[in-house]
This record gives C-alpha cells, sequence and structure tokens, in this order.
C-alpha cells in the first residue's frame, strides 16, 4: 500500500495516458473489452487520487515529492543542492484539485459509454478522453513550470480534438478551431514567461524558483504573460469568447471533462500567485485585478445565460459564470493576503470548495442536457416542451443540479457560495452584492430553462422519448449523490478536504519550498 | 548595442508580427501563420536563452577539456515546443479544411454561427 502512495502521482498520469494509446488497439478486440479496459483505468485513477489526498491531508501540509526516475537523491535536499530532474509535488491543493478531476473521468467515463453507444469513432473518443485526463492530472501534480506547459498543451490538443469531434456539424469545427487557436495563444504566453523566468534564475522547478524570484520587471512581464495566458485558458471574462463554443459544442460528457481542465488552468493560475509568486509581488493588487475578472465573468456569464436558446449552450454559459465564483473567493482571499484577517481564508475556502462543487453541478447539468439532446433529438429550448412526462428522473437530476449551481440550500453550491459572500462582503458589500444577484439570475435562467425543456404539455419532440439507459443515469446519481451529501455535511468536508488545500495556498509557500530544498 | 542581443530582437519582433497577424488578418490560413510565427518567435528566443559566445554543443563525449558549452536545457525544451507546435498547428489547419468544407469560405467574418 505504501509502494502504490508513494508512487501515486506518476501512476496517475501513466495509467489514463498508456490507456489512451492502448485503446485504439484494444477498441480492435471489440467494444465490450475497451470498455472494460478504459473502466479499470478510471476506477484506478480514482482510487489512486483518492489515496494520495487521504495520504496528503493526513501530512498536515507537507507536500509529498516523487522524482522522476528517481532514487538519488533524498527530499528535502540539503547544502544547497538544486534539484536538477523532474519533480512532482503534490500539496493539498494538488491533491484536492486531483479529487475534482477524478470524479468528473469517473463519471464521465462510465456515462460516455452508454453516451457513445451507437455511434462510430469511439475509440478515438476515449482515447482523446484518457489524454485530457492525463493532461489535467499532469498539470495538478507537476512540480515543474515546463512540465506544466507540456501537460498544459497536451490538454489543449486532446480539448480542441474533443471540440470538433463530431467533425459533421460545422458549428463543432468552428468552435474546434476557435478554442485551439486560443489554447494554442495561451500555452504560448506561459512558455514565453516560463522562458522569461528560466533566463533569469536558470532553474524550471517551482520550489527552487520561488525561492529565488525577485520581483523583478522582467518577473512583473512574465507574471502577466502567465495571469493572461492561464486565465485566458480557464475562460474568464474578457478572454471567454471560445468557452461557451466549447463548452456547447463538445459532446455533452466531454462538456463536464472541459470544465475540469479550466479549473486545472486556474489551479495553476492560484499556484503561480501563491506559491511562486506568493510575497513578493503586490498581493493587493493582484487581488483586486482577479476580483475584476471575477465580477465580469460573473455577470456576463449570467447575462449571457439568459439570451439563450440551445440549451447546451445555455448550461456553457452557467458554467463560464461560476469560474467568477471561484476567481472571486481566492481574489479576495489574495487581496487581503497580506493583512491576513480571517475572512481571507473563509474566502479561500469558499472559492476552493466551489470548484468541486462546481464540477458536480456542471457535470451534472452537462449529462442531463447531454441525455435530454439525444432523447429529443433537438438542441433548442423552443422545440423542446414537456419532455418531463416521459423523462422524471433526468428533470429531476437538471433540477437538482440547476438550483445546487443556483447556490440554493440544502445543496452543495450553497454551501460554497455562502463562504463566498461572506468573506467578499467583508471587503466591500458590493462585490457581495453582485455575486448574490447574478446568482439570483442563474436561478431565473434555470427555471427557464427548465420551463421550456421538461414542463407544459406533451409536445412532437416529448412523443418518443424515454428517460436514458441505467448506464447514463447512475453516473447522474452518482453526482447527484455527491450534491446532496456535500449540501447536508459541508463543514465534514471543508474541515478534512477543503481547508487542507486552502491553506496549502493561503500559508504553505514556506512548506512548498522547504519541502524540496530543505529548511 | 550588443550585437549578441540581436536574436533577442528578431524573437520580439517575431513574436508582435505575429500577434499582428493573429488580431487582424480575416483569413483562417493566415491566423495559422500568425500563432506559428508567435510560436518560432518563442522557439527562438528559448534557443537564444541558452546560446554562450563560442560555446560547443553540450556533449561530454570527445568534448576538449574546459570548454564553454551552451545550455542543454532551453535546447530540450525547444525541441519539446517544436514538437507541440507542430501538432498544434496540423490540428488548427485540419479543422480549418473541414471549416472550409461546410461553409465554402475562410473568411472569418462568414464563419459565425455560433455568437452570442
Amino acid at each position: 500500500m505504501t509502494a502504490l502512495t508513494t508512487h501515486a502521482p506518476i501512476l496517475l498520469i501513466a495509467l489514463p495516458l498508456l490507456g489512451a494509446f492502448a485503446t485504439p488497439l484494444v477498441g480492435k478486440l471489440g467494444r465490450g473489452v475497451r470498455n472494460t479496459l478504459i473502466g479499470l483505468i478510471v476506477l484506478a485513477v480514482a482510487g489512486l487520487a483518492a489515496l494520495l489526498a487521504v495520504d496528503v491531508f493526513a501530512a498536515s501540509g507537507v507536500p509529498t515529492i516523487y522524482e522522476l526516475g528517481g532514487g538519488t537523491f533524498t527530499f528535502p535536499l540539503s547544502g544547497g543542492q538544486v534539484p536538477i530532474r523532474i519533480l512532482f509535488e503534490v500539496d493539498g491543493m494538488s491533491a484536492f484539485m486531483g479529487l475534482i478531476a477524478a470524479l468528473i473521468a469517473l463519471t464521465g467515463a462510465f456515462f460516455s459509454f452508454s453516451y457513445w453507444k451507437e455511434r462510430s469513432g469511439g475509440n478515438l473518443y476515449f482515447s482523446l478522453f484518457l489524454m485530457l485526463t492525463a493532461g489535467i492530472f499532469g498539470m495538478v501534480l507537476t512540480g515543474d513550470m515546463f512540465n506544466f506547459f507540456v501537460f498544459l498543451e497536451i490538454t489543449s490538443i486532446a480539448a480542441a480534438s474533443l471540440v470538433g469531434f463530431r467533425i459533421w456539424r460545422k458549428q463543432s469545427q468552428e468552435a474546434g478551431f476557435k478554442v485551439m487557436a486560443m489554447y494554442t495563444l495561451s500555452g504560448l504566453f506561459v512558455l514565453l514567461a516560463i522562458g522569461l523566468l528560466y533566463g533569469q534564475y536558470g532553474h524550471l522547478n517551482i520550489a527552487t524558483l520561488a525561492n529565488s524570484i525577485q520581483g523583478s520587471l522582467t518577473d512583473m512581464i512574465a507574471l502577466g504573460l502567465l495571469l493572461t495566458g492561464l486565465a485566458m485558458k480557464a475562460g474568464a471574462v474578457p478572454m471567454h469568447m471560445w468557452a461557451p463554443d466549447a463548452y456547447g459544442e463538445a459532446p455533452a460528457p466531454m462538456s463536464a471533462v472541459l470544465v475540469a481542465n479550466s479549473q486545472a488552468s486556474l489551479y495553476g493560475l492560484f499556484r503561480i500567485l501563491f506559491t511562486l509568486f506568493g510575497v513578493t509581488i503586490s498581493t493587493g493588487t493582484m487581488g483586486w485585478i482577479l476580483i475584476v475578472l471575477a465580477l465580469l465573468t460573473i455577470f456576463v456569464g449570467v447575462t449571457m445565460a439568459l439570451i439563450q436558446s440551445d440549451l447546451k449552450r445555455l448550461v456553457a454559459f452557467g458554467a463560464v459564470s461560476q469560474i467568477g465564483y471561484m476567481l472571486l473567493g481566492v481574489g479576495v482571499g489574495l487581496a487581503v493576503m497580506a493583512a491576513r484577517p480571517e475572512y481571507g481564508l473563509v474566502a479561500m475556502q469558499g472559492g476552493i470548495f466551489h470548484m468541486l462543487n462546481d464540477a458536480a453541478c456542471v457535470g451534472l447539468l452537462f449529462f442531463a442536457s447531454g441525455a435530454v439532446i439525444q432523447a429529443a433529438g433537438t438542441r433548442d429550448l423552443n422545440q423542446m416542451g414537456g419532455l418531463g412526462h416521459q423523462m422524471k428522473w433526468t428533470s429531476i437530476f437538471f433540477a437538482i443540479g440547476a438550483v445546487a449551481l443556483a447556490g440554493v440550500p440544502p445543496f452543495n453550491g450553497f454551501a460554497s457560495k455562502f463562504l463566498i459572500y461572506e468573506a467578499s462582503f467583508k471587503l466591500s458589500p458590493f462585490l457581495a452584492v453582485i455575486a448574490v444577484l447574478s446568482s439570483i439570475m442563474l436561478l431565473a435562467v434555470f427555471v427557464k430553462a427548465f420551463q421550456a425543456a421538461f414542463l407544459g404539455p406533451r409536445s412532437n419532440a416529448s412523443a418518443h422519448v424515454s428517460d436514458p439507459s441505467p448506464g447514463m443515469m447512475l453516473p447522474m446519481v452518482a453526482l447527484v449523490l455527491v450534491i446532496i451529501v456535500f449540501g447536508l455535511f459541508p463543514g465534514f468536508f471543508v474541515d478534512h478536504i477543503v481547508t487542507p488545500a486552502a491553506k496549502a495556498l493561503w500559508d504553505g509557500r514556506d512548506a512548498y519550498i522547504n519541502a524540496v530544498l530543505g529548511g | 548595442m550588443n550585437i549578441g542581443n540581436l536574436p533577442f530582437v528578431v524573437a520580439a519582433l517575431l513574436v508582435l508580427f505575429g500577434l499582428y497577424t493573429f488580431l487582424f488578418k480575416r483569413n483562417l490560413i493566415k491566423l495559422v501563420i500568425g500563432i506559428t510565427l508567435i510560436e518560432t518567435g518563442v522557439n527562438l528566443f528559448l534557443v537564444t536563452l541558452g546560446y554562450r559566445t563560442n560555446g560547443i554543443s553540450p556533449i561530454y563525449t570527445f568534448a576538449p577539456e574546459a570548454q564553454k558549452m551552451v545550455l542543454p536545457t532551453p535546447q530540450a525544451l525547444t525541441l519539446t515546443s517544436i514538437v507541440i507546435g507542430l501538432a498544434t498547428t496540423a490540428l488548427l489547419l485540419s479543422f480549418a479544411v473541414f471549416i472550409h468544407r461546410h461553409y465554402g469560405t475562410l473568411d472569418v467574418r462568414k464563419v459565425k454561427e455560433l455568437k452570442g
């Protein structure tokens, strides 16, 4: 068991990556064999992520180090040694993001088994899905800047291919081009910033860089490039134009994985702000930049969702707006970082808890809307109606996901959003007002969508529909359980999962550096 | 000005030209060219970072004693980045091919099914 946890960081990346390349071959043996293999891989990945998380959370703030090709050095290093090999460094925040990725990969894979049954191209679909999963795990677990860039590009390529996977739909090709262009641009910004940092300090390891960073003008240019690149890849307004297209056009289960991918970029942004730069930047200014981005994202996302008539695109704009809440929580935390009042940590807990809640709620909404669109044969809300008569369970799941995302108690969205409202109110009431108003608007959006799709008399579209097969119901039930359990016992999860993650950013910078370089 | 800084200037110019092309051109293929230009600029920047004047290639076998070597890490980074760039460019161009097949044009002003 210990060997398994020791090697968990590399296994989390290697297993999906191997699976990605094996899938097209194994697929020749038949769909059953392929699905068994993928099912086993995602189950193993979920188990490993959980093991790793338990291990890291139990270590109370000391990150776990994994050295590639390792065994030569013992960490922490001593006597001025510097790491030259590629490291994985897993602290509370990384382990937390690993849990999110595992949850979405698990449910997404099992949903896809039934969702993609009737069509061709399944082997390539699952191959890209596993590659995207491997990339997300790589981004959140790595302790090396260039490695981060490589995994960022792996997710970019896999994600854009999945967005444009339906080559017979012209909209999806348009979205695919847009997504790939924006992802490439963001990746190049990140690479340029990494080059600037390497040119100054001669290192690529995050801990070593953080130890020697000066906050010079070149560092600030690098920070600007990293902020732009990663905010672009996370889909923050005003660099969001690709996001609704991507979430809307990707196959429904993959939209959920794309959201997890955006969250991994957000994780990268937080890691760079808190761990890499930390005290060398003016945290107040950076915090307010994040807050402004957050308010724009929340507001524009919700307003644009109001006017959509395409069900999937409507959910997609909802997903864009939720990125804003995470930015708001962490932005408030960063803004008050220097003074360190209590509510700074609360804000970060809210923002980080909302990542997990958003993954569950948005995942459920995408699954449900995918099931609805597949059953009704249309994406247009105006042509739906009365689907609730035959699709009882799907409509209930959609409603649960919608109210949870809008932050209605007793579901999980309320728990995290309440922390954000509370803390941002203490910084400035204006922030809380915008956040609450936007949540109410989001509820209105989903009430409209729910009414248009599920309520009303039976229509042409609803004549021959039915609830999806058990294979698609089960992942949705799993996410509903997550939503309800997290909503009923938020205190337990905040204490045991979210707080270690928030603390890793809030005051874990020294621990992160010392775990590599020694105290 | 030190002549050794010239590659940095060229790299910056390539990135700027690429950004201009990406932001102001209307043809999808030209957008891809813009992205490739930025990529080339960044790659040139990385390689230049690792260059040492009169350095030899960083291979220890048969290397003369006490000879300066260029840094190996940026070269490894650049190679990786070139490979990734190949994949992204290929993917972008194949999307452009499919867009042309569906819309019959590569003009971004006419490829506008998704907006609002």
